[in-house]
């Protein structure tokens, strides 16, 4: 195991995926009790699909795909939040319009070849040095920015109209949701895939969920599995030349298992179980 | 000497391009406690919508008193979905309510605490502090949704449907508490509620809606006026 870290890309991906493993749980946690699980999976597509402009155009990829996927989030917001779409429909039209539009530009350069494959389901040398640096700045300024404004997202994750009625900017923390979110997203979708990225946000925040019952023990519980899980997805992937992004998400199944089954013995024989003490 | 708190002159209320509620005037001064009735669909919750800065009218204005701003307005919004099965504790929801106080420092003061542990102590909700929201009982997850709204402010406090669901003992209980609040702080309270017996009880105000005013004035002259009759009347039948 210790031979992997002989390798530079290894290093790399360590550091970046721990620190995006974190960003992701963390809004992982707000997004799916907002009924937004799914924004992840629509995110990335559109990530996708700037990326591949970015690569026919000799442009840097992440420049270009941040933001616009930051527009994309917002839009996605407005959209679902006039009523005029659902939340589920809008993510859809946008995910696979997005799709749809990468892969073409994709073809229409360079064939369909390793290029897409690497796109939709990660790799972990995917991250150059150059990138490195960036990722970890972007990663760390997301962590600060949530810890920072950790209890309004609390506020308006919770219950909204309170908060717009108590004079909290609920619009503007939506909006920095959206904006954490879309830098998250394209980071990690590299390394995990823009097929995959969006268990990495939904499935920490579900199993810790099942265990625990107020926000800041799901919130920190599922920063602690996500970047368990990354880690030893990691190593997996490493011992079976197994893709990362398939091996975390794996991983991530099997943790998400184990917590389902903790808390359904705990609700039969736990004396501390949510249903004994009703 | 009495000062008015709200002051609504011919405002329109409606989505897009219907309109629900029209030519809405009344005006409240501090310590009123009115109750808002009307059947379903009479627009009535989109009027506290508007009062609680969530939508605007699409004609006129809702005028606060000066010394008036987001930050002096508690609320009570019907419960959402999401809340249902949302891990929070109860300290978490109440301590919330403290964030209109503390605009620039990120993070809750000791003096947010404190205000939390004193509301949560009025409201006998002290012993739940690190349940979880969502194992509350209805009349207990009420009586945290107050508590933030106290923490939030004691001036004036809007309240939408808060007894939906709620058995007749906790109703009657949750009525006390917002009594008392009214007399004890002088709180202006705006409730909107399809209770009309409980409510003419203890509102001295009354606003009546159908499409238009039906009635604004005291609690007395609403139990003797047609609209009052009628209204009241009828549901007693049903009752």
């Amino acid at each position: 195991m210790l031979e992997m870290l002989s390798y530079p890309f290894i290093i790399r991906a360590l550091v970046v995926g721990t620190l995006v493993s974190l960003c992701s749980a963390l809004l992982g946690v707000n997004l799916v009790l907002k009924r937004y699980s799914m924004i992840g999976d629509g995110l990335s597509h559109v990530a996708f699909s700037a990326m591949a402009v970015a690569t026919a155009m000799n442009w840097a990829p992440l420049s270009v795909a941040i933001p616009v996927v930051i527009a994309a989030s917002y839009i996605l917001l407005r959209l679902s939040s006039s009523g005029r779409f659902s939340g589920d429909s809008a993510i859809a039209l946008l995910s696979t319009g997005a799709l749809a539009v990468g892969i073409f530009i994709i073809s229409m350069k360079s064939g369909v070849n390793t290029d897409i494959n690497n796109y939709m389901f990660g790799s972990v040398l995917a991250i150059n040095k150059s990138d490195v640096t960036f990722s970890v700045v972007l990663s760390l300024a997301v962590l600060a920015l949530y810890v920072l404004f950790y209890n309004k997202i609390f506020a308006v994750t919770f219950d909204e109209p309170f908060a717009k009625a108590t004079g909290v900017r609920a619009d503007f923390y939506n909006f920095l949701i959206a904006v954490l979110t879309a830098v998250t997203i394209v980071l990690g979708m590299r390394m995990i895939g823009a097929l995959l990225i969006s268990s990495l946000i939904i499935f920490p925040a579900m199993s810790s969920m099942r265990l625990f019952k107020c926000f800041r023990s799901v919130v920190i519980c599922s920063a602690a599995i996500s970047v368990f899980c990354f880690l030893s997805g990691l190593v997996v992937s490493f011992e079976y030349s197994a893709p990362t992004g398939a091996s975390v998400v794996i991983i991530n199944i099997a943790v998400f298992a184990v917590f389902c089954a903790a808390d359904f013995f705990r609700g039969r024989f736990g004396k501390n179980s949510a249903i004994s003490e009703k | 000497m009495k000062k008015a708190v709200i002051t609504c002159e011919n405002i329109s209320l409606g989505y897009e391009n219907m309109t629900v509620l029209e030519n809405v005037s009344f005006a409240l001064d501090e310590g009123d406690y009115l109750c808002v009735v009307g059947e379903n669909g009479a627009g009535k919750s989109t009027l506290i919508k508007c009062l609680a800065g969530l939508k605007k009218p699409t004609e006129g204005e809702i005028v606060f008193s000066p010394d008036i701003t987001r930050a002096d307005v508690g609320y009570l919004p019907q419960q959402t979905a999401i809340q249902r099965d949302f891990p929070a504790s109860v300290r978490e929801v109440v301590m919330s309510g403290c964030l209109n106080h503390s605009r620039l420092i990120p993070f809750y003061t000791k003096a947010d605490r404190q205000r939390a542990a004193r509301h949560m102590e009025e409201l006998g909700i002290t012993g739940l502090a690190d349940r979880s929201y969502r194992e509350l009982s209805g009349g207990q997850q009420q009586r945290v949704l107050l508590a933030r709204a106290l923490c939030a402010s004691n001036r004036l406090l809007i309240l939408d449907e808060p007894v939906t669901g709620l058995d007749p003992i906790v109703t009657a209980e949750i009525y006390e508490i917002i009594k008392e609040f009214n007399k004890k702080y002088n709180m202006t309270i705006i409730i909107v509620s399809h209770d009309v017996k409980t409510a003419v009880r203890s509102a001295n105000k009354i606003l009546h809606l159908k499409q238009t005013v039906q009635f604004f004035g005291s609690t007395e002259d609403y139990v003797r006026s047609t609209a009052g009759r009628e209204f009241i009347g009828g549901s007693n039948e049903n009752a």
